[in-house]
């Protein structure tokens, strides 16, 4: 799966759009991903989940601060990423299959708050980019 | 058998009353087959499947999506015998169609993206919840007669 110059373009487009609000995007995935997936709660035992808990905002900004990243440099993703990726396969170890559930639950709360502006093709882009970080995170777990 | 809750089909029948099935069964197609190109090797002989422009405005693509939609209304309508109902569809899909019921799984992901963009704070995350349910249990159902 290669990103092409379209995809980057449609994805630093969507983000420029998303603006100010990723923080409360970020926290809104892991809200629904938490609700719509139960057993994503299972790397969160120390969480507070009620709606608007401190520590959902504060993740969700952790989260949306490396997709930011992500995006910034998306020409170079395991470059900017290389550190969480080295987190995330050592410390954290989350099964894979949840990057692809919160990376679903982010394109909901983009397709929420900006349904105009997710075309097809963005829609396609951002999908795209985001199993391209899920790829990169999980890159060196074994 | 799938429990649902009151407030399930409550979520459940709310949003189907308001979601125009032409128009909603189009576009989840049309994006499965922009986002997931390789689900277009169902569809040799849908014509001009050539831009995300070309299947937007394909009007087998679009004829096919409401298709699907309406039987996902069906559903709707049995949710407590969602394998009964789909008993015949499931062997279509196996025996004739031969589809992966991956396919099933990648459809219902983004019809709930496309129920997201309609209705955007209304499909709040407990209807998000209640929809994924909805969407994988079809998917099984659509699953089941498969050999």
């Amino acid at each position: 799966m290669v990103l092409s110059a379209a995809d980057k373009t449609n994805v630093k487009g969507i983000f420029a759009k998303i603006g100010g609000q990723a923080d409360a995007y970020g926290a809104e995935a892991l809200e629904r991903m938490f609700i719509a997936h139960p057993p994503t709660k299972t790397y969160f035992p120390h969480f507070d989940m009620a709606k608007g808990s401190a520590q959902i905002k504060a993740h969700g900004k952790k989260v949306a601060a490396a997709l930011v990243e992500a995006a910034n440099h998306i020409d170079d993703i395991a470059g900017a990423l290389s550190k969480l990726s080295d987190l995330h396969a050592q410390k954290l170890r989350v099964d894979p299959v949840n990057f692809k559930l919160l990376g679903h639950c982010f394109l909901v709360v983009v397709a929420a708050h900006n349904p105009a502006a997710l075309t097809p093709e963005v829609h396609a882009s951002l999908d795209k980019f985001l199993c391209a970080v899920g790829n990169v995170l999980t890159a060196k777990y074994r | 058998m799938v429990n649902w809750s009151a407030e399930e089909k409550q979520l459940i029948t709310s949003i189907w009353g308001k979601v125009s099935v032409e128009e909603c069964g189009a576009e989840a197609l049309a994006r499965l087959l922009i986002v997931y190109p390789w689900t277009q090797r169902f569809f040799d002989n849908f014509g001009n499947l050539s831009s995300p422009t070309a299947i937007v405005g394909n009007p087998k693509v679009r004829a096919h999506g409401k298709k699907v939609l309406t039987s996902f209304g069906e559903a709707i309508k049995n949710l407590d015998n969602l394998k009964g109902t789909y008993s015949k569809l499931s062997e279509l899909h196996c025996d004739r169609l031969h589809v992966d019921p991956e396919n099933f799984r990648l459809l219902g992901d983004i019809l709930v993206i496309v129920l997201a963009a309609h209705f955007g704070k209304d499909f709040s995350p407990a209807c998000q919840a209640t929809w994924q349910k909805l969407v994988g249990v079809v998917a099984h159902a659509l699953a089941h007669k498969y050999h």
